[in-house]
């Protein structure tokens, strides 16, 4: 396995949400497994897909791979540094070089600041440009990076499209200067015809700025354009890990294949012809995931020891993990 | 088969000839919708006709804002006058014009002969009712049902959509459902009186791509049970795909393309129709090109008045005679019409 120039590196992490009853004498009856032991690393350049429907912690480990959100257990290590244990200039350090960009361009810009204070507000709190008109230039710069006119600089959010506040989003995780980005579903509020221009772009400063992606979504289709690796997660574990070529067509691990049966196809003869793997019910609630492998009660190929022994991460072919007992 | 009638009933009547199957369940002519704002007029639907025959499935395609929604809210008068204004257009279903009815007569065929499902499983229905309640009183208003019938009738609607265990869960509050089993309730209550139309306005957008496939599944095992026509709203080409008979492409207002799913998919006559379908990326596929193809420029304004064809600026092929006269929709091929101005030329 090729390990060389491994930018981020998560290892057993774990995030637990308490659950806790009572106003005044809070007592914790049970914990949320948001996130329950994912490991994995993502080269300096690459794009790793992290897919699953929704509740099964995807976003949860986007957050807390930044250090958003304390982690319950598990290390974290972007560029070398341990961001458990960073503290002051470190500490500060790593959030100027890992950023996010969000899924609903509406709900994460602020609606009373400009375009201009929005984008450089990263600037002025890491103190990176010393004098207003510095900023300035750089915001315009940014802003033409990204495909908007500089001469919308003082303009609110209110007055953009959906497409160019998700613009606006990127302009503002670029304007530190960033090694690794987390994506956070940054095109599922968008229509069609301009999710391919938010994706092309993404891919156009991949390219230009060198950038490395952890790209969270449920878009499983656009997660093939766009990601280099793919990694599918169910109720808080990852379940199967590969590159995306070969995940999508050779999948392993039982959940796969269900959720790739589930994607249509634009095109109706192929969509009509193939066969369905329909999963009956629903994602079980991680406040209390089933007992050994989480996918049993779910799985048509489960057997008795499915349900007592959780599977482990095995590499079946190269570089290609999964977590499951009956694939052999 | 005659809406309002229980399916158990409903299946001892003799299957319909094939003549009947040729007529148009509902045709709509000319719709147009603006509404007034404080900041202007918005023209959001501009135009549209569409007919969808008995036991067919139509799509109507579209990005948000390209009157998709107003179209099927304007046809059953769900919108709000003011501050909407319905200026022109019929809707006729099974002979009559539901834009002319009386208010109790379209009450009579909203709910027994059309239903509707909508988009936001989690806001549609009211959260301090039981979810028996909530099915029961279409059943209890409509149907004449008394108590215990309607009682029967919705258990017999719940295990329809597939839910477990229906006696004990019409006790349940909404909120003790997920999103995909209470998509599952909204179906069964559309169903209720068993309707010759079930209008589904993105019915799966807010749902998870495997919840989503059960709904599918459930929705076209549904249509050949009940023999009923839907029209299905969505933004997804993907979905459709595999569901639809024919579909109708929106943009702005207008229809820009309309045909036979097969033809849609396979042979795009409309410029959106190709870029819509070229800027989607396939799981099927291995990435061919290094970049997707994008639609340059953004959706129109709605508040500006709409001359020449919508779609033009943002057209690889638009000329001057394009940004002067909207073309109408007109004939490429048997059941295939796209309205452009360069149709011919390819």
């Amino acid at each position: 396995m090729n390990t060389d120039n491994i930018l981020v590196k998560v290892d057993n992490l774990k995030k637990y949400f308490p659950v806790t009853r009572g106003i005044v004498f809070q007592r914790q009856i049970g914990a949320v497994r948001a996130v329950d032991g994912i490991s994995f690393f993502i080269r300096a350049g690459e794009t790793l897909g992290l897919v699953g429907e929704s509740g099964c912690g995807k976003t949860t480990a986007g957050r807390t791979i930044l250090g958003m959100y304390p982690s319950t257990a598990g290390a974290i290590h972007i560029a070398g540094h341990d961001i458990n244990a960073a503290k002051g200039k470190e500490w500060l350090m790593i959030r100027r070089k890992a950023q996010m960009i969000f899924q609903d361009p509406f709900a994460s810009l602020n609606p009373r600041w400009t375009i201009n204070s929005i984008i450089s507000e990263p600037l002025r709190v890491h103190k990176l440009l010393p004098t207003e008109a510095s900023r300035v230039k750089r915001v315009k710069e940014l802003m033409e990076l990204v495909g908007l006119s500089p001469r919308l600089l003082n303009r609110f959010p209110h007055e953009f499209s959906g497409g160019q506040r998700q613009r606006i989003g990127v302009a503002r995780a670029l304007a530190s200067d960033p090694a690794f980005i987390v994506c956070d579903e940054p095109i599922s509020a968008l229509d069609v015809s301009i999710q391919a221009q938010v994706v092309n772009l993404l891919e156009d400063l991949q390219d230009q700025l060198n950038l490395t992606y952890l790209f969270i979504a449920h878009d499983l289709s656009m997660v093939r354009h766009i990601c280099d690796r793919v990694a599918v997660m169910y109720l808080g574990v990852i379940v199967e890990l590969a590159d995306h070529n070969e995940l999508y067509e050779r999948p392993l691990h039982p959940y796969t294949q269900a959720l790739l049966s589930a994607v249509p196809i634009p095109d109706p003869e192929k969509d009509r012809a193939r066969q369905r793997t329909i999963l009956a019910g629903d994602v079980p609630s991680p406040l209390n995931p089933p007992s050994g492998c989480r996918f049993h009660p779910r799985c048509m190929f489960a057997q008795e020891h499915c349900s007592q022994v959780e599977p482990e991460w095995r590499q079946i072919f190269p570089d290609h993990w999964v977590a499951c007992h009956e694939v052999k | 088969m005659v809406c309002g009638m229980p399916s158990i009933l409903a299946a001892g009547l003799p299957d319909r000839d094939e003549e009947s199957m040729m007529t148009n369940l509902l045709e709509l002519k000319d719709l147009r919708t603006r509404f007034h704002t404080p900041e202007g007029t918005i023209y959001a639907v501009n135009g549209v006709s569409f007919h969808i025959a008995d036991g067919e499935t139509l799509a109507i395609v579209g990005e948000s804002g390209c009157g998709k929604s107003v179209t099927m809210m304007s046809m059953l008068r769900l919108i709000p006058i003011p501050p909407g204004e319905i200026l022109s257009g019929s809707a006729i279903f099974q002979g009559k014009d539901l834009l002319q009815l009386s208010d109790r007569e379209l009450e009579h065929i909203r709910g027994q002969c059309i239903s509707m499902v909508f988009q936001e499983p989690m806001t549609s229905l009211n959260p301090v009712l039981t979810v028996g309640r909530q099915l029961t009183e279409s059943l209890q208003v409509h149907l004449e049902m008394d108590k215990l019938q309607a009682r029967g009738r919705a258990i017999e609607l719940l295990d329809l959509v597939g839910i477990a265990d229906p006696n004990n869960r019409l006790g349940d509050y909404p909120h003790q459902f997920s999103g995909g089993m209470r998509q599952r309730v909204m179906i069964a209550i559309a169903l209720a009186c068993n309707p010759n139309l079930l209008i589904a306005d993105e019915p799966t957008t807010a749902l998870d791509v495997t919840i989503q496939a059960q709904i599918v599944e459930l929705v076209i095992r549904l249509r050949q049970q009940q023999g009923m026509a839907v029209i299905w709203v969505t933004h997804d080409l993907g979905v459709v795909a595999g569901l639809a008979d024919r579909v109708v492409v929106m943009y702005s207002g207008y229809i820009v393309e309309e045909g036979d799913v097969f033809d849609i998919y396979n042979r795009p006559e409309h410029p959106y129709t190709q870029a819509l379908l070229a800027a989607l990326p396939r799981s099927d596929r291995r990435r061919e090109n290094t970049r997707l193809k994008s639609i340059p420029g953004a959706p129109p304004n709605l508040l500006v008045e709409p001359s020449g064809c919508p779609f033009a600026p943002r057209c690889p092929l638009a000329a001057q005679d394009c940004r002067d006269a909207n073309p109408v929709l007109s004939p490429v091929a048997p059941g295939h019409r796209i309205a452009c101005w360069r149709g011919g030329d390819r």
